[in-house]
């Protein structure tokens, strides 16, 4: 079987941290990265840019509603998810606007962080 | 008149504050043909700051070049080149340094400048945008406007502005809105979002509630300027049209719309000669060709509005359409004034009457106070005046109805 985890944390953390605090976090990150690779539990796994970057795309008949900002409603839940290679954000619009779940609910389009190597 | 040093192109000497004005115009070019090639708002803001420091200084001495917009991009197009080039990381401003020298060289030929107003009218527009984050990224990278100006004009603090302009600013970089404008296929989803973005710039200075009258005025000429250029840029289309005809229509009330005191004239009572002629035969004829839209249907409401004699029958019907598009209480009672011009107050009333949601709205009741006050019912117009005066804000339109409710007959009479 196969499971997405989402990470749900406070953003401000990022902005508020020392770079020591940064670097401890990242090592974290890169640990479990191993652990699952090792594992062979791996399957697809990315940082995300902050939510203020967020565009939510929701279908209605005809109409296409983007608005800016993350996406919001308690009613609704996370049920799946896509990792897609766009060439720019509207590209990435007019996929969310085909999958199914953006006429009964929404699809979050979130820029996926290219970190320095 | 002073003319400056002969050359190829006729140069006018103008005043300071005629050049900062000129320039702020002329420089959303620039600014749009460096954002291109830089992919870099901020760097093409900056640049362009630098070439209004050189126009400041030359203008006044050399006169105006002949084609300012053109003079604006290759000043800034060299300053941006000055400025990579002492940043010494060449390595990495090597793509940016080989776009900026290919971008056009001389001032006086124009067309060698390719236009890119329009792709930055549609990224500044980008749905993906906050709604307010589009307008005031619109006014200040198009309309040269200052970030403090920009500020002023939708009463929000400084720093409050200043910080939506750089989240919009990083989310289109960050989130990849692409530079360009959009395809045939995709207009239908990115063209309202533009049109909107204007038609807010010219309602914020035509129908605000605060604010200075002269910003105000700006605002309205600075959304035509921008609906011009949409028209121009895509002659093809037909909702532009509508959007420009609609704007110049009421703009072109301007100066009949108050009166010396500051009054305001209703439009049956204006003023006619104080109307811009042109700019009504410009609209008139450009809501002739518009789509049949929210703006266009709006467009030929407002060209029956100044014909010399209204048709209110069609009036009405175009009320009905844009109620179809956009149903609202507030186009519900338009529709209700142009049924009681046709059809007489009694009927006016009775479709007013049966609007619900709207009773917030002062002008719900000043036009039911005018059909009450038509149909001899002066006690029931003076409750109606005062109702619509309790809610009220704008202090002309406060004026207004205290005249008219003063000017009731008085009912023990």
């Amino acid at each position: 079987m196969k499971y997405l985890l989402t990470i749900y944390d406070d953003q401000s953390m990022w902005g508020d941290a020392q770079p020591g605090d940064v670097n401890a976090m990242m090592d974290g990150y890169r640990q479990f990265g191993e652990e699952v690779h090792a594992n062979g539990a791996y399957v697809a796994g990315e940082g995300l840019e902050p939510v203020s970057t967020a565009t939510t795309v929701r279908v209605k008949g005809d109409e296409r509603l983007v608005t800016d900002g993350p996406f919001a409603e308690t009613k609704e839940q996370l049920g799946g998810f896509y990792l897609l290679d766009c060439k720019d954000l509207d590209e990435a619009i007019e996929y969310a606007a085909r999958i199914p779940g953006a006429q009964s609910g929404c699809v979050e389009v979130r820029p996926v962080r290219v970190f320095a190597s | 008149m002073r003319r400056g040093p002969a050359g190829p192109g006729l140069r006018v000497v103008a005043p300071g504050a005629a050049i900062d004005r000129l320039f702020r115009r002329e420089s959303g070019r620039a600014v749009a043909s460096l954002i291109r090639v830089l992919g870099d708002f901020d760097l093409a803001e900056e640049a362009v700051q630098e070439a209004w420091i050189v126009a400041l200084e030359r203008w006044p001495k050399d006169g105006v070049p002949r084609n300012p917009g053109a003079w604006i991009t290759t000043t800034a197009r060299n300053r941006a080149i000055d400025r990579l080039r002492r940043a010494r990381v060449l390595e990495e401003k090597r793509v940016q340094l080989a776009a900026l020298e290919a971008l056009g060289g001389d001032a006086d030929e124009p067309d060698r400048f390719p236009d890119d107003r329009l792709r930055l009218m549609f990224t500044c527009c980008h749905p993906a945008i906050a709604a307010e984050a589009r307008v005031a990224l619109t006014l200040r990278t198009l309309g040269g406007l200052s970030v403090p100006e920009v500020a002023r004009a939708f009463l929000v603090a400084e720093p409050a502005m200043a910080k939506r302009l750089v989240r919009a600013k990083r989310k289109i970089a960050v989130a990849g809105i692409a530079y360009r404008v959009p395809e045939e296929h995709e207009l239908p989803h990115r063209m309202p979002s533009v049109l909107a973005a204007v038609y807010l710039i010219f309602n914020e200075g035509y129908a605000a509630t605060a604010g200075e009258a002269l910003v105000r005025r700006e605002l309205c000429a600075e959304a035509i300027r921008l609906g011009r250029l949409l028209v121009e840029l895509m002659p093809a289309r037909p909702e532009p049209r509508g959007l420009l005809a609609l704007m110049l229509l009421h703009h072109a009330r301007r100066d009949a719309r108050v009166d010396a005191d500051g009054r305001l004239v209703l439009l049956s009572d204006q003023d006619r000669t104080l109307w811009h002629a042109g700019e009504i035969d410009e609209g008139r004829a450009l809501a002739a060709t518009a789509a049949p839209d929210r703006y266009g249907l709006q467009a030929a409401i407002a060209a029956e509005n100044v014909a010399a004699a209204a048709d209110w029958a069609r009036v009405a019907a175009l009320y009905a359409r844009l109620a179809a598009i956009d149903p609202s209480p507030v186009i519900e009672l338009n529709r209700a004034v142009a049924v009681a011009m046709d059809e007489g107050p009694e009927r006016g009333l009775a479709l007013i009457d049966a609007i619900g949601g709207l009773d917030g709205y002062h002008l719900l009741h000043s036009a039911r106070a005018d059909l009450l006050r038509r149909l001899g019912r002066s006690q029931d117009a003076r409750l109606a005046y005062e109702r619509a005066l309790e809610l009220a804000a704008n202090p002309v339109e406060r004026a207004f109805l205290e005249q008219r409710r003063d000017a009731l007959s008085d009912p023990a009479a």
